[in-house]
Formats: structure tokens, sequence, C-alpha cells
């Protein structure tokens, strides 16, 4: 298998967790977003919209890190990302959701780029649209992990799970990019957040470490 | 009976529908008001205390998130399915759908919306043109898949509806009915499917009411 995939980038530390975790060995192939490389000609071959993550596999590219991750649970069994239940899968699966389709959307670089270069925000205001996002988003996912009482060492139960795989990287991208706090505000989450990367899977993938073996 | 928990202008309300009534499932449907705010009242905190709309309820089991819904309804409801049998067809269909439901609805909903006017200071056309303009790079780009990928059919993928349809038919209503964006215009492969999908009455039966898909841009 072949990641193409970015240091940086939270989706792409999604699918790199997924891979640990699974212990399948694939091959990086670093495209720098900050540079533009995703429309470089060479990629526009590979993934011809330029997103990024895409995993290659197959003669397939796939993109979208949740649909990447859900494949590698389908053809990679063990050890699963998703329960065995349909209502515990959908508990994960919405967990996941919210903050891939709650969260992380409203803050990367494109995004807030074309806020203050094109729209016309004022260039302060940048970081508080993301900061104002995750707080919200993550007491979201606070309550949605806590209220039920199914969180255990990680989102659902004592197994690691898609949700995991999701709520690590926002809340790094939180702490490293955007200088947050979880501790007091998500203490669940946080909790959570420490538990997962004190496995050799998450730790591995973060964009710090990737980054420096680069 | 399943309960659903949903409002008729929300777009992802819209795709739990068109997956109920696809598979031909019953269900009892319980408005929650958005623009009222109905989300927030303790009742249906009670349901979903994340106050998320949709939640479908089966039994003792509630579900929010529109796309785990329909995974769920996939799992516990017998065929006509909504994703294919092999994985590397599901990865697609899956890719589709969140390519619209991460990469461009979050864009344009209208706490979103809200947000970027006190960041403007003003709800202005500065709005508007951020959502059509995040409509119409990720149309585009979807546009772009559905042409290129040998795997589309007249569907999204193959010859009937998956979670990728139950996806772009809400998107496409949504950049009609709510910022005037037509986006069938200059995307013939998203039209294209986008007319099957309404001659479907699952489709149909899911869509809120106003004016119909012909009538768009004549007023």
């Amino acid at each position: 298998m072949k990641l193409y995939h970015f240091a940086g980038s939270a989706s792409a530390f999604r699918v790199r967790i997924a891979l640990n975790f699974k212990n399948i060995s694939y091959e990086g192939i670093s495209i720098d977003i900050t540079k533009g490389e995703q429309f470089a000609p060479e990629y526009l071959k590979v993934n011809p919209v330029g997103v990024v993550p895409s995993l290659s596999h197959e003669g397939r590219v796939l993109t979208e890190s949740l649909a990447i991750i859900e494949y590698l649970d389908e053809i990679r069994p063990n050890p699963p990302l998703l329960p065995t239940d349909p209502a515990d899968r959908a508990r994960v699966r919405a967990i996941a959701l919210s903050m891939a389709c709650g969260i992380q959307p409203l803050h990367p670089g494109r995004i807030v780029n074309y806020l203050t270069k094109e729209i016309g925000a004022p260039g302060d205001k940048a970081q508080a649209w993301c900061t104002h996002w995750i707080d919200l988003g993550m007491r979201a996912v606070e309550t949605l992990i806590s209220a039920d009482g199914k969180a255990g060492k990680f989102c659902h139960g004592d197994e690691v799970s898609l949700a995991d795989t999701v709520l690590v990287p926002q809340i790094y991208v939180g702490v490293n990019r955007f200088k947050m706090d979880f501790s007091k505000s998500c203490p669940t989450a946080w909790r959570i957040y420490q538990n997962c990367m004190a496995l050799p899977a998450f730790e591995r993938a973060a964009p710090h470490v990737v980054a420096k073996a680069a | 009976m399943m309960k659903l928990y949903d409002f008729v202008g929300s777009s992802s309300s819209f795709r739990v529908r068109i997956g109920l009534h696809w598979k031909d499932i019953g269900f009892e449907s319980i408005p929650v008001d958005l623009i009222a705010g109905e989300q927030f009242a303790p009742e249906y905190r009670r349901v979903n205390p994340t106050s998320l709309v949709p939640s479908l309820i089966d039994g003792a089991v509630v579900v929010g998130e529109s796309l785990a819904i329909l995974e769920y309804l996939e799992a516990v409801r017998p065929p006509p399915s909504l994703l294919p049998p092999d994985a590397a067809g599901r990865a697609r269909v899956r890719s589709l759908a969140l390519a619209m439901a991460s990469g461009i609805q979050p864009l344009h909903t209208e706490r979103t919306e809200l947000r970027l006017a006190e960041v403007l200071g003003a709800f202005d056309e500065r709005v508007l043109a951020w959502c059509r303009h995040w409509i119409g790079v990720g149309m585009d780009a979807l546009e772009r898949r559905l042409c290129d990928e040998a795997e589309t059919g007249d569907f999204c993928h193959g010859a009937t509806p998956t979670v990728a349809d139950a996806v772009l038919v809400p998107q496409v209503y949504a950049a009609a009915r709510r910022f005037g964006l037509d986006v069938r215009k200059g995307r013939p492969r998203i039209a294209v499917i986008f007319g099957r999908c309404m001659e479907l009455s699952a489709f149909r039966r899911a869509a809120p009411p106003g004016p119909s898909p012909e009538e768009w841009g004549r007023t």
C-alpha cells in the first residue's frame, strides 16, 4: 500500500493511526499541502481532484480518511477498529463523524485563507474562528462520549476504535496548532487522548514524529 | 416503529428520510424546529444530549449523525441495500458521501453562516458568496470524479442508489433552495444522476416542500 499524505494533516494522522494499529506496512509519500504539492501534475495523475490523504491499493486510489479506515477494517479485520454490534458501531461512527463533519472541515488552512484573503475577515479573527469551532465541537463530543457511560479507557469502552483515530488528531491540532487546553472543558476526551498517545500506534503517527522521520 | 427526530429543511434529515423510504421502513417523524431552537429544549436533550438533529430511535437504541444512521439501517434492515457488496465499492461510495458531508455541507450550515456574519460584523452578501464558493468548489470536484471514475453508472455508483446519492440529492436541494445556486448547470453528470434519483418515489417523498427541481430558477 502507498499512502500519499502530509505529516501535519489531521486526516492523514487518522489514517496513519489505523495503519499502525493494524500493523499494516505501507510506503508513505509526502505531499506538502502548504506548498501546493497536491496540485502538482505528478500527484494529479494519482488523484485528479488533488485531495490528501489518498491510499493506493490493488490499483485503486481511495480518498476520504474515514472511508479509507472503514476499508482497512474490512480487508484487515484484526485488530478491529469497529465493534460488532450495529448499535455500538453506530455510536463509534457518530463520534467520529461529529468531529470529521462537525469540526475539522471548518479549520483547514485553505478555509482560513479564504476567510481572511477573499471574504475580507480581519486577520486577527482567524485564530478565534478556528478555536470557536474546535471548542464548540469538542464540548459536544465530550457530552456524546460521557453522557451514556460507555466511554472507558477509550471512546468506546476499553478497546481502541475508529472514534479514537479521529479524536486524537482533533485534540492534537487543538493543542499544538491553536494552543488550546481541553483538560477542564473536555476531561473525558482529554483523558482518552492521553491514553491513546501512550500507545505506539498513535504516537508514531503523530505529525511531529512523522515530520522528524521524513 | 422507528422514530426519527428531524427537521424538514435540514439536509442531514433529508439524507436519512431517503434511506428510510428507500428501504421502505415505516417510521414516525417527530419534528424538531431548528429555526425556533427546539433542539436545545430539555425534551429533546433527554433524547439526544448533544442537541444534534436528526436522531433515530430504534427501541432502546439512539443513533445520531446522518451517515451513521444510514449505516445502521443498512446493518439492521434487509435489502434494498444502500451500499455495494464489495469493500472497494463501499469505500468509493463512502468517499463520495464524505466529500459532500464533510467537504461541503459543514461550510454552509446555518450556524456557520451566523458565525461568519459575526466575524464579518454584518450578515451581508459576503456570507452568501462564501457558501456559494464552497458549494461550487466541492461540486466541481464531485462532477470530475463522477465523470472520470468507471464505477459511476445510472447513479453515483452503479445501477442502483447508494448512500452517495442520499447525500447528493439533499446537497443539490440545499444549494438551490438556500443559496439560489442550481448546481446542475455546467455539471451534466450530477444533473443526470439527480434527475434519475428524483424519478424514484423514495427520494421524492423525502424531499422538503416548496418549489420542485423543475421550477428552480424560474422565479
